[in-house]
């Protein structure tokens, strides 16, 4: 591609009239990407998010042996070296190849949770701050106690209650995260209901349901989305507690918070079998809070133009 | 013949403050009909009550003769448009000015769609290349043009002002005003407008009401106002207020 088609693709990305609903929202994009692509640091923390996908994705190509079977006669507890790029644990198998396959787990936890948590934040917040009064006044109360309890003993209660599982660590999870965001998509829609540009749509007769689904809730998602971010990694961290202390996923599902506890007897004669899925999750967590910050910057509506 | 707004001993009641003090008003259909006032005489409230944004607390409002309740029917948006004071908040920040204009549409099933918005753009004097555009590419006359065409695009017979030129500069608040005017004129419109500016009411509308602390002071016709053939020490004030700044000595 040459130097001159480059060019008159931003033209016509950043033009000022823009000829079809498909090139407006293109040029709205780009000039995001183009406030997230300035800050360095962002950009580190997507590549960091990118590689997890693409590890998880292809995780049976790029591990070298199996992450459940080990090989419990010659290769107990071996320090890293060429063969075991990250040593083995004490049932013989290849921490590298179980930290791949871990990376599929602690996607899967990250996606559930923000796919169950944010969307009943959002019908929360949005619902209460504008219908206002006793639905506002109920909605939030029921908020309060969720956000009153220690996110991790909430989450044990239920986990207990339920029974251990990744499945049910998700749930619980889901439970305890969802306050936060009732709050910011409530705070966010007491600032615009009273806006003339809402009161213009409630004058063409739309019903407060369209209002809510189609008018205030789009102003919610960009800072529900940076703070979904943000909260990837205390989401990963709150799994991996849960696995460490036996009550997320169960042996041998090879999860980064599992791994840790069962390195932690030889944590001081071994320390690569939980270090190295301690350095992961730090990794993967630093990589969301950078992607956070760099998100608050490019689509925050309260700078710059938009 | 019955009137296109009748309002009767309107109280307007926000928590205990009493915006509005039995205020009574009648516009004729394809009148023009002006509200004037100092800051905090109630006058935009009158309006938003009409337009069902002000909690009522007592008195009726009729439109085209037919009373309203407190929850409006959709009818009535048909009927009934307003444009606010503030062309800068009066848009939605993420929507493009087509998504906009979609919007009212598609709340009341319009079928044709596309057309009407292409006519409603060239009726406010914004081309096709405004469509896609957002609130924030505009310029302060620009979005008000959008937001009558707005306004304008369910076709209602009253259309109710609230200040909608008082934040533009002079230049382009005669070219609104204009625009305006022309689509009174062409589509036979009721006008109730809204103005601190008795220039701006004795051009644009026939009859006014004088309103002071949420009551009607009195009414006037527009050549009453340039004769200065007012009877309420009130009006002949703000009269003078009117003549602006002048310099003694």
């Amino acid at each position: 591609m040459s130097v001159g088609t480059i060019q008159s693709r931003r033209d016509w990305l950043l033009s000022e009239r823009p000829a079809s609903r498909m090139q407006a929202r293109l040029g709205r994009a780009y000039v995001a990407w183009r406030r997230f692509s300035a800050n360095r640091l962002a950009l580190v923390g997507l590549l960091i998010i990118i590689a997890l996908l693409l590890v998880a994705a292809l995780a049976g190509v790029l591990a070298p042996y199996s992450p459940t079977f080990g090989d419990l006669k010659n290769a107990r507890l071996l320090a890293p070296s060429a063969e075991h790029w990250f040593g083995t644990d004490d049932l013989g198998r290849d921490i590298y190849s179980r930290i791949l396959y871990g990376s599929r787990w602690t996607l899967y936890v990250v996606i559930l949770v923000a796919i169950i948590a944010a969307p009943i934040g959002l019908l929360v917040g949005t619902v209460a701050g504008y219908a206002g009064g006793w639905t506002d006044a109920i909605l939030m109360r029921i908020t309060d106690i969720f956000l009153a309890f220690p996110k991790l003993v909430l989450a044990l209660a239920f986990v207990a209650a339920l029974g251990p599982g990744i499945e049910n660590a998700v749930l619980a999870i889901a439970i305890t995260s969802w306050p936060p965001y009732a709050r910011i998509a409530r705070a966010e829609t007491l600032t615009v209901r009273n806006s003339d540009y809402i009161k213009a749509v409630q004058l063409m007769g739309a019903s407060p349901f369209r209002i809510v689904l189609r008018h205030i809730m789009p102003l919610c998602i960009s800072s529900l989305i940076i703070r979904v971010t943000l909260d990837m990694a205390g989401i990963i961290l709150t799994a991996a507690g849960l696995g460490f202390l036996g009550l997320g996923a169960q042996p041998p599902l090879p999860e980064w918070g599992t791994m840790i506890a069962s390195g932690r007897r030889f944590i001081l004669d071994q320390w690569w079998v939980a270090g190295a899925p301690g350095f992961a999750i730090l990794i993967v967590s630093l990589g969301f809070n950078l992607l956070g910050d760099g998100l608050r910057d490019a689509l925050d509506p309260r700078s710059g133009d938009q | 013949m019955t009137s296109a707004i009748a309002v009767d001993r309107l109280e307007v009641i926000f928590d205990r403050f009493r915006a509005l003090k039995g205020v009574s008003l009648e516009v004729e259909p394809g009148e023009s009909f002006g509200l004037v006032g100092e800051s905090g005489s109630g006058k935009s409230t009158l309006l938003r009550a009409i337009a069902g944004l002000a909690p009522v607390a007592s008195g009726s409002i009729a439109v085209n003769g037919k009373m309203l309740g407190v929850r409006r029917d959709k009818a009535f948006y048909r009927d009934v448009q307003m444009v606010f004071q503030d062309p800068y908040g009066s848009l939605h920040p993420r929507q493009t000015i087509d998504r906009l204009l979609q919007e009212p549409l598609a709340i009341h099933g319009f079928a044709d769609g596309e057309k009407r918005i292409e006519r409603a753009l060239d009726e406010v004097g914004l081309g096709n290349g405004f469509r896609f555009r957002y609130a924030h590419q505009l310029s302060g006359g620009q979005r008000q043009r959008v937001a009558i065409a707005r306004a304008l695009i369910l076709e209602p017979s009253i259309l109710l002002l609230d200040e909608p030129t008082s934040a533009l500069d002079a230049s382009v608040q005669a070219e609104v005003l204009n625009l305006l005017e022309e689509v009174r004129r062409r589509r036979k419109l009721t006008f109730l407008m809204v103005s601190h500016d008795l220039a701006i009411i004795t051009h644009m509308c026939e009859r006014l009401m004088v309103m002071q602390g949420g009551e009607a002071v009195e009414n006037l016709t527009a050549s009453d106002l340039v004769e200065r053939r007012v009877t309420k020490d009130y009006t002949r004030n703000l009269l003078r207020a009117s003549e602006g700044f002048v310099r003694t000595a």
